[in-house]
């Protein structure tokens, strides 16, 4: 193998990492901010909710700003074409995802009701929406988008954005996502949360993990029905990147089977995914809230690595010029940039994991209600 | 074809969220080391006061880091959602500095920040030190890996054109990262940040020592903030010299406009022009105040060095102009064909590719192909044209952020000395001037950002990418959506974090309401113990 496309494969494999990261901290984060009007029946509650991932909400944010930053070098066309024709979508997530620490650091600076009241709805927009888009925005992919190239890579946008926002299968991937990210935030505000808070916790949580599990079912039907896309001409993976003068690519139904069919081990990430899905409710059930929430994590590795095991090579497939569709060999950085990339990743990555454990390890323990309301340094 | 409206508009929408973002940014990147000083002093001597000081500007810290943080996201996506030709045009070098900040810098300032803020109670003091410094170093390194990715817009360096990917390729790690542009960037950037964060720790003590409140607290505070702002203005000055030079090496339509200079200087009689209204039109400046003999070696460090007027960089556009054209045409051609022959022709002029694309907006139809032998002089006359920036705006920006350097060295030393000399209270002008400066540090980066950021255009990446063809190609309602939404939640924002700043910062150092005598020997009581107690569990 040459070794670019084996820095291509390593770079794929690490979006997917990013993207899990990214589902399960944010996702945690976000599953509580939905949660917060409903586990938090008076500000006591809600407070002592929100410090529970206090210290931790904006070190772990940053697996999203890394994730744009990580599909911007490593994959520049992906990142250039995907975010602007999603850009009604990419917009309104992110309207929705800097109210958040805004609402963090001024919801409890003021003691007035109406003031809290209005930051604790910004914690419902800024958890399930970016929940919603993200499921969506990938369950929109998984379908082809409309999109061509121009001679000199610039995208155009075929097909109108109502599309992205309405239809069935992307909602359903949204609403699996928002699921899975209430079952994550109902497992944390289970570890640190006491009495009241995680019994409500509880209930909700074990509902979200119920519904993933059902709805990733449906999606599973659903996917050998939808039409995948294949190449149908010889490929060189380590071909010069860009989306132009590519080998020919068809969209069949059914065509998102052929790499399990060809790889059959790759059913792992579906059963995986799945027995998070229906484990994790369970050990919530049982009090066992750490083992639930890693379940939670299981079960988003399994459905991310489902979805890459069914594109791969495809990244953003295009319904309108299929060759040109984005891939993981015609949509990477060079050779150059990948390597110095893997470089710094293999540096810092440890480092970041070292660091934000101990973290998370050093702020363990209860968050009692009665203290956080007489604490005014806190959130 | 490019709708230039959405360039117009995409160009809008970049400039407010940059803009906005920044005010927040210095703030973070001063306060965050003064804090660091504070506890450090804390350590040391084990007085409290340093901890209520840490934890007092902690506090107005936090206010105005979340929303750095906020709009910082703006940012991050802004490159894709907006300017999508920009973004796979340069990806592969630019992408990945903001990777490396994600990575490097973001997930330690931000993991660490949590820390500080909240694990007083679990960590022993050099932990909780070393914590906050490590705040203070990720805050920076941000910056640091910001500015490499910015400075490459300025200077292209360490990336070159590759007509098989139709993008530059990045081929030269070492050259990115210490290109002297993005490091003068560096310095002056942070260190205009220790300018903010100490005028703003100088100006809210000011305030509490005119109203006789807080006074130890606040007399301690002004007189670290007075010696670090004392040494961060005279460094921030010095250092806008080096930039400014950088300019002279790599940007001269940008230094020509910074200089008005219409006409090529003739060292080493050269005047430096303090006063004047540029007018772009005209070519020439009207009610010029000239000081003879001071530009040349102010600019070039020598005495007979003659520096390039705009006429004379319009005129040596032209030729660039021209082969650009030969390459984009070529460039075109072989993105269909796959011809060698075209590819031969295009790596001829392949230099002055990014001049043919500037082209493109004064061709017929954008189309440089229907450009006849007749059209061809007026075209090339008006890229020439466009190749300046707008003289006026660079002018008076870059000249109300030298002036204010200068008053704020002023500030800073007279706040000083009547400091150390312990007689603040004596000379309230001085607290006065302290108090109303607090916004003027930020003012003057945005101006600095504009001398920056317009002094680059026509350029998104200078010689290689113009702005105009930089942008995606969606519609105008697109950019009027994300507008409104942006100017709606921004305005709130801003309105939220003036009422808490000014809250917290009336309010004092006793805000918590603790019983006064809680904490033996401690300025204004901050006895009860904070966040985390670990009978929690
Ligand atoms: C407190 C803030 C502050 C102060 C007092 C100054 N500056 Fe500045 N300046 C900035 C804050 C700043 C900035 C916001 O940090 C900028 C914007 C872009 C950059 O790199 O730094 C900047 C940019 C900037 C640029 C344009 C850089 C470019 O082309 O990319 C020049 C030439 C100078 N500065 C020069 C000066 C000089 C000669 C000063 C004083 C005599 C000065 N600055 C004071
Ligand atoms: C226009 C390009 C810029 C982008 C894409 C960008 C991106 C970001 C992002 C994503 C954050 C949030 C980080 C978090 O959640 O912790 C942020 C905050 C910040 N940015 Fe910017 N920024 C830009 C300009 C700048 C500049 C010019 C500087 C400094 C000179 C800077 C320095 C900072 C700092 C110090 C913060 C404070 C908050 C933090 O890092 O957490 N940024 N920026
Ligand atoms: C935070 C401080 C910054 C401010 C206030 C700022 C300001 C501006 C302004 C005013 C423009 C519009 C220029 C025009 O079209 O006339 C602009 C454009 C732009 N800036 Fe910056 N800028 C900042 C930092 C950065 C950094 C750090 C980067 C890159 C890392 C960057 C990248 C861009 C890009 C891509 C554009 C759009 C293309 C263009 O207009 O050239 N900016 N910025």
């Amino acid at each position: 193998m040459e070794i670019y496309t084996a820095l291509k494969m390593i770079w794929a494999l690490l979006l997917g990492v990013l993207l899990t990261g990214l589902a399960v901290m944010v996702g945690m984060d976000m599953g509580v901010g939905t949660l917060l009007r409903f586990v938090g029946r008076n500000d006591a509650e809600r407070r002592a909710a929100l410090n529970i991932i206090g210290p931790h909400w904006d070190g772990n944010q940053v697996w999203f700003i890394l994730g744009g930053g990580a599909i911007f070098a490593a994959f520049p066309t992906l990142y250039a074409t995907s975010f602007s024709i999603f850009y009604i979508v990419m917009i309104l997530l992110l309207f929705s995802m800097i109210m958040r620490p805004v609402a963090f650091e001024y919801r409890s600076k003021v003691d007035a009701s109406r003031w809290r009241e209005t930051w604790d709805w910004a914690f419902l927009i800024s958890g399930a929406v970016p929940m919603i888009v993200y499921g969506a925005a990938i369950g929109n992919v998984l379908q082809g988008v409309g999109f061509h190239f121009s001679w000199d890579g610039q995208y155009y946008q075929d097909e109108s954005f109502i599309w992205y926002l309405l239809n069935p299968f992307a909602l359903l991937c949204g609403a699996l996502s928002l699921a899975l990210s209430i079952h994550q935030g109902g497992a944390m505000l289970m570890i640190r949360g006491e009495g009241a808070i995680a019994m409500r916790a509880r209930r909700f949580a074990i509902w979200g993990g119920a519904i993933a599990a059902a709805l990733f079912v449906i999606g599973g039907i659903w996917v050998p029905f939808i039409r995948g896309f294949v190449y149908t001409q010889p490929v060189n993976p380590a071909m010069a990147a860009t989306p132009l003068n590519g080998p020919a690519v068809a969209m069949q139904a059914g065509a998102w089977m052929r790499n399990f069919h060809s790889f059959p081990i790759l059913w792992l990430a579906p059963a995986l995914g799945l027995a998070g899905m229906i484990l994790g409710p369970l050990a919530l059930a049982a009090r066992r809230p750490v083992l639930g929430w890693w379940l939670g994590a299981i079960a988003w590795i399994g459905t991310i690595g489902t979805i890459g095991a069914a594109m791969f090579p495809f990244l953003m497939p295009s319904t309108t010029a299929p060759s040109q569709s984005l891939t993981v060999w015609n949509a990477s950085g060079s050779a150059y940039n990948l390597g110095w990339m893997l470089v710094f990743a293999l540096i810092f990555t440890p480092a970041v994991i070292a660091y934000t454990s101990w973290a998370f390890h050093l702020m363990g323990g209860k968050v009692n209600p009665e203290k956080v309301s007489r604490d005014d340094h806190l959130y | 074809m490019i709708n230039p409206t959405v360039v117009e508009l995409s160009r809008l929408q970049f400039a407010l969220t940059a803009l906005y973002h920044f005010l927040f940014v210095p703030l973070t990147l001063g306060l965050s080391f003064i804090l660091a000083a504070m506890e450090t002093v804390y350590v040391i001597t084990g007085k409290p006061i340093y901890k209520d000081m840490t934890q007092f500007w902690g506090k107005l810290f936090g206010i105005n880091f979340a929303i750095g943080v906020a709009t910082g996201l703006t940012m991050e996506f802004e490159f894709g959602t907006n300017w999508s030709m920009y973004s796979h045009f340069v990806g592969d070098v630019f992408g990945t500095p903001l990777a490396i900040e994600g990575l490097m810098a973001f997930f330690m300032e931000s993991t660490f920040v949590g820390l500080m803020f909240f694990g007083w109670d679990r960590l022993s003091k050099p932990a909780h030190l070393a914590v906050t410094y490590l705040v203070a170093l990720g805050s920076n390194l941000s910056a640091l890996w910001i500015l490499v990715a910015n400075g490459f817009m300025q200077d292209p360096v360490g990336a070159t054109f590759d007509p098989n990917t139709m993008r530059m390729q990045f081929t030269d790690l070492g050259a990115l990262v210490f290109s002297q542009d993005a490091q003068a960037k560096f310095v002056h950037t942070s260190i205009a940040g220790f300018v903010t964060g100490a005028l703003f720790v100088m100006g809210i003590s000011a305030y509490y020592l005119l109203r006789r409140q807080h006074r130890d607290f606040a007399a301690r505070s002004f007189r670290m903030a007075a010696l670090f702002g004392v040494i961060a203005s005279l460094a921030v000055v010095t250092l806008g010299d080096a930039l400014g030079r950088m300019d002279y090496l790599v940007q001269r339509t940008k230094l020509a406009a910074i200089e008005g200079i219409w006409h090529t200087t003739t060292p080493p009689a050269a005047p430096w022009t303090i006063f004047a209204l540029p007018d772009q039109s005209a070519r020439k400046n009207i009610a010029a105040i000239e000081i003879p003999y001071v530009l040349t070696p102010l600019v070039t460090h020598s005495w007979n060095t003659a520096i390039p007027g705009i006429d004379s960089l319009e005129r040596e556009a032209k030729p660039k102009i021209v082969n650009g054209i030969q390459a984009a045409t070529a460039l075109k051609a072989y993105a269909g064909t796959k011809n060698p022959a075209a590819l031969a022709e295009f790596r001829k002029y392949q230099s002055d590719l990014g001049y043919g694309l500037l082209a493109q907006r004064y061709a017929p139809d954008q189309d440089l192909a229907k450009i006849t032998k007749a059209d061809l002089p007026g075209v090339v006359d008006r890229t020439a044209q466009a190749t300046i920036p707008n003289v006026f705006v660079e002018f008076w920006s870059f000249r109300i952020m030298v002036a204010f350097g200068f008053a704020f060295i002023a500030v800073f030393a007279f706040g000083a000395y009547y400091s150390l000399k312990n007689e603040l209270e004596e000379h309230p002008w001085m607290l006065k001037a302290a108090m109303w400066s607090i916004p003027l540090p930020v003012l003057v980066c945005e101006y600095g950002w504009i001398v920056a950021e317009n002094g680059r255009q026509p350029w998104s990446v200078y010689g290689w990418l113009p702005t105009f063809v930089s942008a995606s190609t969606h519609g105008v309602g697109y950019m009027v959506f994300s507008l409104v939404g942006f100017a709606l939640l921004y305005s709130l924002f801003i309105a939220a974090e003036l009422y808490l700043m000014f809250k917290y910062a009336r309010l004092g150092p006793g805000f918590r309401e603790a019983p006064a005598a809680a904490q033996a020997g401690a300025g204004p009581g901050l006895g009860r113990p904070g966040y985390a107690n670990k009978s929690w569990e």
